[in-house]
């Protein structure tokens, strides 16, 4: 293998369109998965626009009912498949996953690169269902409605969420083979990095949930166009059963969106404490628990659709347990802050929000999970805020951090740290001035997906707007700063964050084939202790 | 992991044999009245043909364990999947026949 | 042939071929835990609707022919030995053999597609066809459905399957594959198994319900 030239990267080995769209290197494919799936948090952002400002007024007065619904309808779909399912995995995980484990590249690059264009595929039809009018069916895609009476574009959408399916699947079976397969000699499956674990189990969800959606929007496609009827009740199909197959991905998949944002706050919550991640084996386990766990709860999606109430005990029982492995993680994130060094940069600051923000996220999933107190709170605001404050306090916040965190690595420049501790003070007020008065809102019975609603509940949805325009600031910030830095931002270095990680032995931005030689690995994760006697 | 193992062709004849065999027989089966166990047998007699393309031709008996796993995941999950949903519908009218 | 393959190239991710190998493998057993859930849907899709409508189920499996069903389910599991055959050439490097058994198990493939298409225009004759003037009581529709969606999707794997073939036949020609390297044939080999293996619980659930 030739030197590379010095000055030699990932980034400015070839020049010219082609060498970008024919690439097989990860780094490069992150980069373009970096790219889309901006465009569609874009486009999901702007359908949430649409909804706070009709929500500003009891009345339904900024869009008619129709159009409503489409507005919820394309913002869910959009942000849950194109934006929040790749995020993490696409863009930081494609990145880093080669480069934590000491390889060259993943297991099967041009698969990689497949699977970027097979989500911009399925991205265009679902662009074409919303350029030609829309979907009005919820991004749950109920039956009978989206399968016979909905006479929106039902078919395209599908199309294009079951095409980006596979850019899903491929992306974990490519993470699976390399996690077993690649690893640097001396990494031992105990040394890994919690961002690993957390990816290896994100791919074991994508590779068992994701094909059954598929067959089933396939299902629903295929009985709108050619009407073939397992749901369409006239036949005697049971609209219970879509919610069965449906649900069976939809609840894992809500595992995919939140296990890598975990395993970024595994990274940042030990670097910027100077501390190894308390109880490194039971968060480790504890990520495979939640994908398996996270397989056997579906049914509390439906506690009031007509699914028997002994399969809904069950269900209920099975989703308390399912909280126990994400307790374990916040206990032990918790126990690795004490006594630790703590530093307070942004990707700490989203990581600190992580925690809080999870935390009440996932307590308020167990309101849900209690099957009376679900019965008067579902199809209300509460379970909007409860998984909002998921996505986004969680996923979304997690996201954020780890993008700061490794975009020295990535780009080779350091990002402005005070317009970066400003954007996560914005999105941390913003998000919170958004959706806790959802909470309430919501528990004091306002239905979800209703452009109107009785008087006494808007002083509590303005102030949801408004929240809701401070976290955009909050989220435009960084698009502007970020692509600063690209130019003028401070030279990045190898590892500007002292931190542990086979990613940080390396140049920023690495040359293409990573490490100038194999890694050899004779240390357990995190070794922080040890290391600040050492100038990396 | 590598399997580098050639199965001798033997096996693989007395497999399709064996599978043929079973075909046979679950057909000869279904015109027999077994009453509930009707189903319960064509489904055995079907996992074990699929076992033994699994094991033989599929090279399972002569693979790693992570193979094995993961056939056996698949299938785990499917299971999963088929338990919890029949478990709705087998108790949807549960305790109808008792009268209040 | 001899086999004076020293080191078979590998790809530059990979440290070794042998360590391409068991990536390939894995990739492929992967792929293959994802389609037993894609199908899984339909299954569970073919359960919940057998508890419901026993009798509809019952009446629409008499209405397939299980002389054919027989003799496809024969058929498939032929090219699974076949392509098993084709695997044992392959590894002993054996290239006019394996050119054969693949040829073999194409042949076999398609005279199941072959059939299927026979059975199929039954159907469309007999008005089983739903959502094309079906002509059945209503609970029938939904065994059909199932029918035409379970083994429509197991006909498409393997027209997807017939098409590989054709390509690892030309490849096999040209003495691309040998004992040192045959991971192609032997991955193919284990997605067509994969395909025969459904059709395996496609026949008594579809076919064989009933029929004392």
């Amino acid at each position: 293998m030739e030197a590379a030239a010095a000055g030699t990267n990932y980034l400015n080995n070839g020049y010219g369109v082609t060498s970008w769209l024919l690439t097989k290197d990860h780094k490069r494919i992150a980069i373009l998965y970096l790219i889309s799936i901006t465009v569609m948090f874009l486009l999901g952002s702007l359908f949430a626009v649409g909804i706070r400002v009709e929500l500003l007024t009891p009345q339904g007065d900024f869009v008619g009912a129709d159009t409503y619904n489409k507005l919820f309808t394309m913002h869910g779909v959009v942000m849950v498949f194109f934006f929040l399912i790749p995020s993490i995995p696409a863009v930081l995980g494609n990145f880093l996953v080669p480069m934590m484990i000491g390889a060259r590249d993943l297991a099967f690059p041009r698969i990689n690169l497949a699977s970027w264009y097979i989500y911009v595929f399925g991205a265009a039809f679902s662009m074409y269902a919303m350029l030609a009018g829309g979907v009005d069916t919820g991004w749950t895609f109920y039956t009978p409605y989206s399968s016979a009476s909905s006479n929106t574009n039902v078919i395209p959408m599908a199309l294009g969420i079951f095409i980006t399916g596979f850019s899903s699947i491929l992306t974990g079976l490519n993470f699976i083979v390399t996690i077993h397969t690649m690893r640097a000699p001396g990494l031992t499956w105990f040394r890994l990095p919690l961002f690993i674990w957390a990816h290896y189990a994100t791919s074991l969800i994508m590779i068992l949930g994701t094909p059954v959606i598929a067959i089933t929007i396939l299902l629903v496609a295929l009985e709108r166009g050619l009407g073939i009827g397992i749901f369409d009740p006239a036949l005697g199909g049971d609209p219970i059963l879509f919610q069965h197959l449906f649900w069976f991905y939809s609840h894992p998949a809500v595992y995919i969106m939140i296990l890598p944002a975990m395993g970024v706050t595994s990274e940042v919550i030990a670097c910027f404490s100077r501390k190894r991640i308390f109880g490194y084996g039971f968060v480790a386990i504890s990520s495979l628990a939640i994908a398996i766990f996270g397989f056997l709860v579906w049914g509390h999606h439906m506690f009031v659709s007509g699914q028997s109430v002994y399969a809904a005990l069950v269900f209920s029982v099975l989703s308390f347990s399912v909280a126990i492995p994400s307790a374990v993680k916040v206990f032990n994130w918790t126990a690795t802050l004490y006594k630790g060094s703590i530093s307070f940069e942004a990707p700490m600051l989203y990581a600190m929000g992580f925690i809080g923000l999870f935390t009440i996220g996932g307590l308020t999933g167990l309101f849900l999970s209690s099957l009376g107190l679900d019965v008067h709170v579902h199809d209300t605001y509460f379970v909007v805020a409860h998984f909002h404050y998921i996505m986004v306090g969680g996923a979304i916040m997690g996201y954020q951090g780890g993008l700061h965190f490794w975009w020295p690595k990535m780009f080779g420049k350091m990002y402005p740290e005070g317009p970066a501790r400003i954007a996560a003070a914005l999105v941390f007020i913003g998000f919170n001035l958004t959706f806790f008065p959802q909470f309430v809102v919501g528990y004091l019975g306002m239905p979800r997906r209703y452009h109107a609603y009785p008087d006494e509940f808007q002083v509590l949805n303005v102030l949801s707007t408004a929240g809701a325009s401070i976290l955009a600031l909050g989220y435009l910030l960084p698009a502007f700063y970020l692509l600063w830095s690209l130019k003028y931002g401070k030279d990045a270095g190898p590892n500007p964050w002292r931190a542990t990680g086979l990613e940080w032995q390396t140049a920023s931005p690495p040359p293409t084939e990573n490490f100038e030689s194999t890694p050899f690995v004779d240390e357990d994760a995190y070794e922080y202790g040890a290391r600040e006697a050492h100038v990396v | 992991m590598s399997q580098h193992h050639v199965v001798p062709l033997r096996i693989y004849f007395v497999i399709f044999t064996a599978l043929l065999v079973l075909t046979a027989i679950t057909v000869v089966v279904a015109f027999i009245d077994l009453g509930a166990m009707s189903d319960v047998v064509a489904m055995a007699i079907a996992f074990t043909k699929a076992s033994l393309v699994v094991l033989y031709f599929m090279h399972v008996r002569y693979s790693s364990g992570l193979v094995a796993l993961s056939v056996v995941g698949g299938i785990a999950f499917l299971a999963i999947f088929i338990f919890f949903t029949m478990s709705d519908y087998m108790t949807r009218t549960f305790f109808e026949s008792f009268a209040l | 042939m001899s086999d004076a393959h020293a080191a078979v190239a590998h790809q530059h991710q990979f440290d070794s071929a042998e360590q391409q190998k068991d990536a390939a493998t894995l990739g492929m057993w992967a792929f293959i835990a994802q389609e037993i859930l894609f199908f899984g849907g339909l299954f569970v899709t073919y359960i919940v609707y057998r508890f419901t409508y026993p009798q509809a189920f019952h009446d629409g499996s008499h209405h397939l022919d299980i002389t054919l069903g027989t003799i496809n389910t024969a058929v498939l599991i032929g090219s699974s030995l076949t392509m098993a055959l084709a695997v044992h050439a392959a590894q002993t490097s054996k290239k006019n053999n394996l050119v054969f058994f693949l040829v073999a198990t194409l042949g076999l493939g398609s005279t199941f597609l072959g059939i299927k298409a026979i059975e199929y225009s039954h159907k469309f004759h007999e008005h089983h066809v739903p959502g094309l003037s079906f002509d059945g009581p209503p609970n029938m529709e939904l065994f059909f459905s199932l029918y035409f969606a379970m083994t429509g999707l197991h006909a498409v794997h393997m027209i997807i399957g017939a098409a590989i073939i054709i390509v690892l036949i030309f490849q096999a020609q040209r003495g691309t594959y040998h004992s040192a390297y045959y991971t192609p044939v032997e991955l193919f080999g284990l997605y067509w198994h994969f395909v025969d293996i459904i059709w395996i619980f496609l026949f008594p659930l579809l076919y064989l319900i009933g029929r004392h």
